[in-house]
């Protein structure tokens, strides 16, 4: 990124200030100087693309992974307020609805693991329907499609997958309230017939990792984490259905932008005024689709229990949180000593609420929300938490994964997937993956360096560095 | 049609031939449809979005769907194609390897081809759908070219 007009206000917030072309709020983007000039120049256009619409509060801000998205760049989130004409956009939720990750925590170690890891491996990938075409055992009726978008993952686990424990640690506490299903076309759940539980393709993935270091002694024990720990990750989102409930209100409030007035800058940031007919139900769909991510990483969290039952029967996984990371919600913040009540859009990005926040689990409150940072299947993830300086300086979000330096394409072009396999391998990391081009695609070294991004998170103040986590076992769709 | 394309040569890496192909994007991919007509150009630009799930040589004409929709709006009649393609192969469980596209005025009537998914067809990506971003539908010297970026 050419970072010529941008001013460093510290080594971690650079910031275009408004005046001109219809730019409403500041753009800032958080990242180290060398991040910022790995990222495109799309990301900047796109975030002041952002900083144009009406309504918006604050700022239009991206995360240290930011990347070049559709519409709102990935790693965008901005807050808008409906009493000054805010709006709510498909485009800055993105199509998959809730997209998020689901850390569970063991009572393994990585020295029980590695002997059976293989076996677990094989065990994961046998269980775990992943992959384009594949489709999971699980079959609703239009009815109980219904009772799940309501539902969420309470849904899910009344229907025993899972236990009522899980809930306390998953945002919302498993279930979205204002979701309306029948905001929800017959088609997108038509699409999420044969696809409960399942992981999906891209950079969707099972991971079992290893602890391999501690930064916050304090966070760690409050989450129950230590070195040596094995530790699961399921990212995955609603599915079919998310995308299809994106893809259906993109095209509708593309024509609606035109006729509220609404001038867009790029199509794909088609949105409607919050309080409009189309906007409300929008929120109700987008909250139904929140609503099936949950329940899909709920029954994929009992699959992953089953699995491990079978190869390691003394495991026991506990849900440690679930975050999702392609949302918009109603939040209450503060904005220049006043509480308001915005829509914040997170896409790409994490909620990452501080100490002492109501919607944090009582076992975490003293330390904030857990915040977790997916990476590649070659280097490592990290767990965060929340702090209360990001309340005020990205109305309580961070990063949401390494976020991606090379473009797929580029990735098809540098490596092959089965050489991959084999590499990761012969570095004691098991891929199992339906696809090969999936693999090339998803290589290590077509995603920004994980370390960078965790490091300039912490620094810019967004969440604080808790664990590292190394993949052991990977299921690749 | 190389031989008079208006448009820039698609590079031998990026293409399924001169007149479908990819373009690149940071989180996804962009797909390129080449023809005669915008409907040709559409047809092309689905053969470039399923080659991504499945080669088209691996895939029989076993099975065949219809799907019909009203559109003015070029550029959105393409994402609207595409995303109608989508689901339905999707929900019939289907890889796909042939399209064909007929128009009058804004009514839109198309076909796809393709077979079960089996253990024989090797897995590509799932592409969930196509998007507004780099949308365009253009007409040069007798040529159309379609592109978007799909989300996988």
């Amino acid at each position: 990124m050419n970072t010529s007009q941008l001013h460093q206000d510290t080594p971690y917030r650079w910031t275009l200030a408004p005046g001109k072309d219809e730019q409403r709020a500041p753009v800032v983007l958080y990242a180290s100087r060398g991040l910022l000039e790995g990222m495109d120049d799309k990301v900047l256009e796109q975030a002041l693309n952002v900083a144009r619409l009406p309504g918006i509060v604050g700022a239009s801000m991206t995360m240290p992974d930011a990347h070049w998205g559709y519409g709102f760049p990935i790693g965008g989130v901005a807050a808008f307020d409906a009493e000054q004409g805010g709006i709510v956009s498909a485009g800055g939720v993105g199509f998959d609805i809730s997209c998020g990750i689901r850390c569970l925590r063991t009572n393994l170690t990585g020295e029980e693991l590695a002997p059976r890891a293989r076996e677990l491996a094989d065990t994961l990938f046998r269980r775990i329907p992943a992959g384009v075409g594949e489709e999971g055992a699980l079959r609703l009726s239009m009815s109980e499609l219904d009772e799940m978008l309501a539902g969420g993952a309470a849904w899910a686990v009344a229907r025993g997958f899972g236990s009522a424990g899980d809930l306390e640690f998953i945002e919302e506490h498993g279930t979205m309230r204002g979701a309306v299903p029948a905001y929800v076309s017959d088609l997108a759940k038509r699409r999420q017939h044969g696809e409960m539980g399942t992981l999906g393709s891209g950079n969707h993935y099972l991971e079992v990792q290893v602890v391999e270091r501690i930064f916050d002694a304090a966070a760690a024990k409050a989450f129950g984490l230590r070195e040596g720990q094995v530790v699961v990750s399921i990212h995955c989102g609603s599915r079919g259905l998310g995308h299809q409930i994106g893809t259906e209100f993109l095209v509708s409030m593309a024509k609606a932008a035109a006729a509220a007035g609404i001038h867009l800058p790029d199509r794909e940031l088609a949105c409607a005024p919050i309080r409009s007919e189309i906007g409300q139900r929008y929120l109700g769909a987008m909250r139904a689709g929140i609503n099936c991510a949950l329940a899909n990483r709920q029954i994929l969290t009992h699959l992953a229990r089953e699995s491990f039952a079978e190869v390691l029967p003394q495991s026991r996984l506990e849900t440690l949180y679930d975050v999702s990371h392609n949302t918009c919600k109603a939040e209450t913040h503060v904005v220049e000593g006043r509480k308001r009540e915005l829509y914040v859009h997170r896409k790409g990005a994490t909620r990452a609420f501080g100490p002492g926040h109501p919607e944090v689990p009582a076992p975490y409150r003293a330390v904030g929300q857990p915040v977790i940072i997916g990476g590649s299947m070659g280097t490592g993830s990290y767990i965060l938490c929340g702090t209360a300086e990001s309340e005020q300086a990205a109305f309580s979000s961070a990063s949401h994964g390494a976020g991606r330096s090379m473009s797929r394409h580029q990735a098809l072009k540098q490596w092959s997937g089965r050489q991959l396999v084999d590499e990761l391998a012969a570095r004691g990391i098991l891929i199992r993956t339906r696809s090969m081009r999936g693999a090339a695609e998803e290589a290590p070294g077509a995603y920004k360096d994980v370390d960078d991004v965790a490091e300039a998170t912490e620094k810019a103040g967004l969440a604080r560095r808790v664990a590292l986590v190394r993949p052991k076992v990977c299921v690749k769709g | 049609m190389s031989d008079r394309s208006p448009f820039p040569a698609i590079p031998p890496g990026a293409s399924l031939d001169e007149n479908a192909g990819y373009f690149a994007h940071d989180a996804d991919i962009g797909v390129v449809g080449r023809g005669a007509t915008v409907e040709e150009a559409f047809v092309n630009c689905a053969r470039a979005v399923f080659a991504i799930s499945a080669s088209p040589a691996a895939v029989q004409e076993v099975e065949r769907f219809e799907v019909e929709f009203e559109e003015d709006d070029l550029e959105l009649a393409l994402v609207t194609w595409l995303n109608l393609l989508l689901p339905e192969a999707r929900c019939r469980g289907l890889a796909l390897c042939r399209f064909a596209l007929e128009r009058d005025g804004q009514r839109w009537h198309g076909a796809a081809w393709g077979e079960p998914w089996r253990p024989g067809i090797e897995r590509g990506v799932e592409v969930k759908g196509a998007t507004l971003t780099m949308l365009s539908v253009r007409q040069a010297d007798g040529a159309w070219e379609a592109r978007c970026v799909v989300d996988v």
